[in-house]
């Protein structure tokens, strides 16, 4: 029966960051698939979101600014709002040059985040980190949010406190993965409509013909600007959750900036960029390839160190991740250069109506 | 004036960024080179400086096993051979591919590359640092003596001196190459306009092969005096250094290599001269943003002057 439980955890939590990567992916997949955009910081805008949730919705703490214990809805907003509001800024300034300045500068601005969370330790307690971010579902069960609206209108808080004793610890994992699936899901199909709207036509009009959507009227620059301040959005919101499922975060590890950015752009173009479900099939899958892939180095360690008795399994055991990220990246490379349009091709919407 | 103001300026904070500004100078040199000709942000490029650190880390314990003294400029020699066929064999197996697509391909497929030879260093030499050279390294006794009888005493230690040599070496070389050889020649045209090169005769391979081999020598040079200067690696330091590479090819303006130089050397005095107290007491700006300099100027360019102080590209 444990090994059971021990398995559905297992499947929850890899359906949450399944998840939270399948609404990077997504964000990515308006910037790029949609609009052509090269984005290279995605941490970064990871970061602001999960740092502005933490910081607006964790309890009171003597060692950084905050946490103002606002709810949690609040929290998810306004990390939403300010990854967009810095991609509108970070827009401004590049998207009219080509899109390796966008990328060069995306990179810089995920470097600069990291700087000011590091370094303004007032408000981020800097490398330490924040950490008791009150994760959906999960923070019924502290008695900040029980003995509070709005369950505190339902039952007194001291049999609240021995309704969440009696119940299994593990009671809000299937209900934290089940929104988030919610959510992907929501996105997807909003980012559907909007791809089949005219807004997402004239996007793809720009990125295959920037000067023939020009003459033809568009507002190219305008327009690329909303597609990256509305991937930012769907980052920030990513990051946000990201915040949530850790607990901990700080700036160097949680939000390293290589190999999560990276990931998702695995992710994105192994499902194919430009589709809304390749991108959320891209991000189980490598996500789903990823994690397993630990069981599996692990488990080759262990059959090679039984083999060879000299060889020293701390070395190996150190330097496993560095091999996965290798194949992963090699993995790219074949995706890039053999199915460069991924495992899901982009389709476009069907002409429809008078023509 | 001197004892009160010129002595710490110029010691503590002129020469060091003088030095971080060659180092600058020799990796945004590859960076405007690649993106000149072949047209893309090259994101591996401090992968391969990060390489060649650590395979001259490598020589010099095998030449010290072997029972030589070796110097880390004699262990970057082999080295900076190996990183050009580092970076010729990646150009063969993953950017000549997609000559002939979307340069943002490129891009991608670059920005995999960084991570993969990052990976692989990792797997190799372990994530953690290395100490490079050992020791505090004090300034060169003879130039001390010599400027300090003039009443200007200048604290420059061994490190820096080869450093600087070595990068005036490297510029008048890459300088006679560029104007008077005929490979520097079709560089020049291929970065001018690569379809009137081709109809003239130029082989474009062959100078791409050759626009790898300088960029991945001056990369080697650059991974290995930032080695000399830290004295330790770390396989993040070519990542670091990726940014103010790139801000140093952007102020200098895209393909143009001397503009490149100007820039580094713009951006390591501007990094190392904003931890000056140049208003009352403390730094200007905290070291902690020592590292938000070269992007800062980068930004600024990109408004300002997207084609750089020196005319460049824009794309």
């Amino acid at each position: 029966m444990d090994i059971i439980l021990g398995y559905f955890l297992y499947g929850m939590s890899l359906l949450t960051v399944g998840g939270i990567y399948a609404l990077l992916a997504l964000g990515l997949n308006v910037q790029w698939g949609f609009a052509g955009l090269f984005n290279a910081g995605i941490a970064g805008f990871a970061a602001i979101g999960a740092y502005t949730y933490a910081i607006l919705t964790t309890a009171e703490s003597k060692f950084h600014y905050g946490g103002l214990e606002l709810p949690l809805l609040v929290g998810d907003v306004m990390a939403m709002v300010l990854a967009g509001f810095i991609a509108g800024v970070i827009g401004l300034i590049c998207i009219r040059l080509r899109a390796d300045y966008l990328a060069i500068a995306t990179i810089g601005i995920a470097e600069i985040i990291k700087l000011v969370l590091k370094n303004e330790s007032d408000i981020t307690n800097g490398p330490r980190g924040i950490n008791k971010i009150p994760r959906t579902w999960e923070h019924f069960s502290e008695e900040r949010f029980y003995s509070s609206f709005p369950l505190n209108v339902i039952n007194s808080s001291d049999s609240w406190q021995i309704f969440f004793e009696s119940i299994a610890r593990w009671w809000w994992q299937p209900f934290f993965a089940g929104t988030i699936i919610l959510i992907v899901l929501l996105t997807y199909f909003l980012l559907e409509k909007l791809r089949t709207s005219p807004w997402g036509r004239m996007m793809t009009a720009i990125r295959e013909n920037e000067m023939a959507a020009a003459a033809a009227g568009k507002d190219v620059t305008r327009r690329r600007i909303e597609a990256f301040i509305l991937g930012a959005l769907i980052m920030g919101l990513a990051g946000a959750f990201l915040g949530q499922h850790l607990r901990l975060i700080e700036p160097t590890q949680t939000f390293d900036p290589s190999k999560m950015t990276f990931l998702v752009w695995v992710m994105l173009i192994a499902g194919g960029s430009g589709n809304n479900k390749g991108a959320i099939l891209g991000a189980f899958l490598i996500w789903f390839v990823w994690s397993s892939s630990e069981l599996v180095t692990n488990g080759m360690i262990e059959i090679l160190a039984s083999i060879f008795d000299s060889v020293d399994i701390s070395i190996l055991k150190n330097r496993a991740g560095f091999i996965r990220m290798l194949f992963i990246g090699l993995l790219l490379q074949i995706i890039l250069q053999r199915y460069p349009k991924g495992i899901l091709p982009e389709k476009r919407p069907a002409v429809s109506g008078k023509i | 004036m001197w004892e009160s103001f010129g002595f710490e300026f110029i010691n503590f904070y002129f020469i060091p960024g003088l030095v971080l500004g060659c180092i600058y100078a020799l990796g945004a040199i590859g960076i405007t080179l690649t993106f000149g000709i072949l047209r893309f942000a090259n994101f591996s490029h401090g992968e391969i400086m990060m390489t060649s650190s650590y395979l001259t880390w490598e020589f010099i314990m095998i030449f010290t096993s072997l029972g030589i003294l070796a110097h880390p400029l004699i262990g970057a020699i082999p080295a900076s051979i190996c990183a050009i066929l580092l970076a010729l064999f990646v150009d063969r197996f993953f950017y000549k591919p997609f000559r002939n697509a979307p340069t943002i391909m490129i891009v991608i497929a670059s920005f995999g590359m960084m991570l993969i030879i990052r990976s692989m260093v990792q797997v190799i030499w372990g994530p953690n640092q290395l100490t490079f050279v050992k020791g505090i390294a004090k300034p060169n006794e003879y130039i001390r003596d010599l400027t300090a009888s003039f009443d200007f005493m200048l604290l420059i230690p061994n490190k820096h001196f080869s450093i600087l040599i070595g990068t005036v070496l490297i510029m008048l070389l890459f300088n006679y190459l560029l104007s008077s050889t005929k490979i520097g020649k079709g560089m020049r045209a291929v970065s001018d306009n690569p379809d009137l090169a081709k109809v003239s005769g130029i082989d474009v391979e062959n100078i791409i092969k050759a626009t790898w081999i300088v960029g991945g020598f001056c990369a080697a040079a650059a991974g290995v005096f930032l080695a000399m200067d830290t004295q330790f690696i770390e396989s993040t330091m070519g990542f670091r250094m990726l940014l103010p590479m790139f801000a140093a090819a952007i102020l200098g303006g895209i393909g143009r290599p001397f503009g490149a130089v100007a820039g580094g050397l713009i951006i390591g005095l501007a990094e190392e001269l904003s931890a000056y107290p140049w208003f009352g007491d403390g730094p200007v700006i905290s070291p902690g943003y020592k590292s938000g300099v070269a992007f800062s100027i980068m930004v600024l360019m990109l408004i300002i002057k997207p084609s750089g102080l020196f005319k460049g590209k824009v794309f």
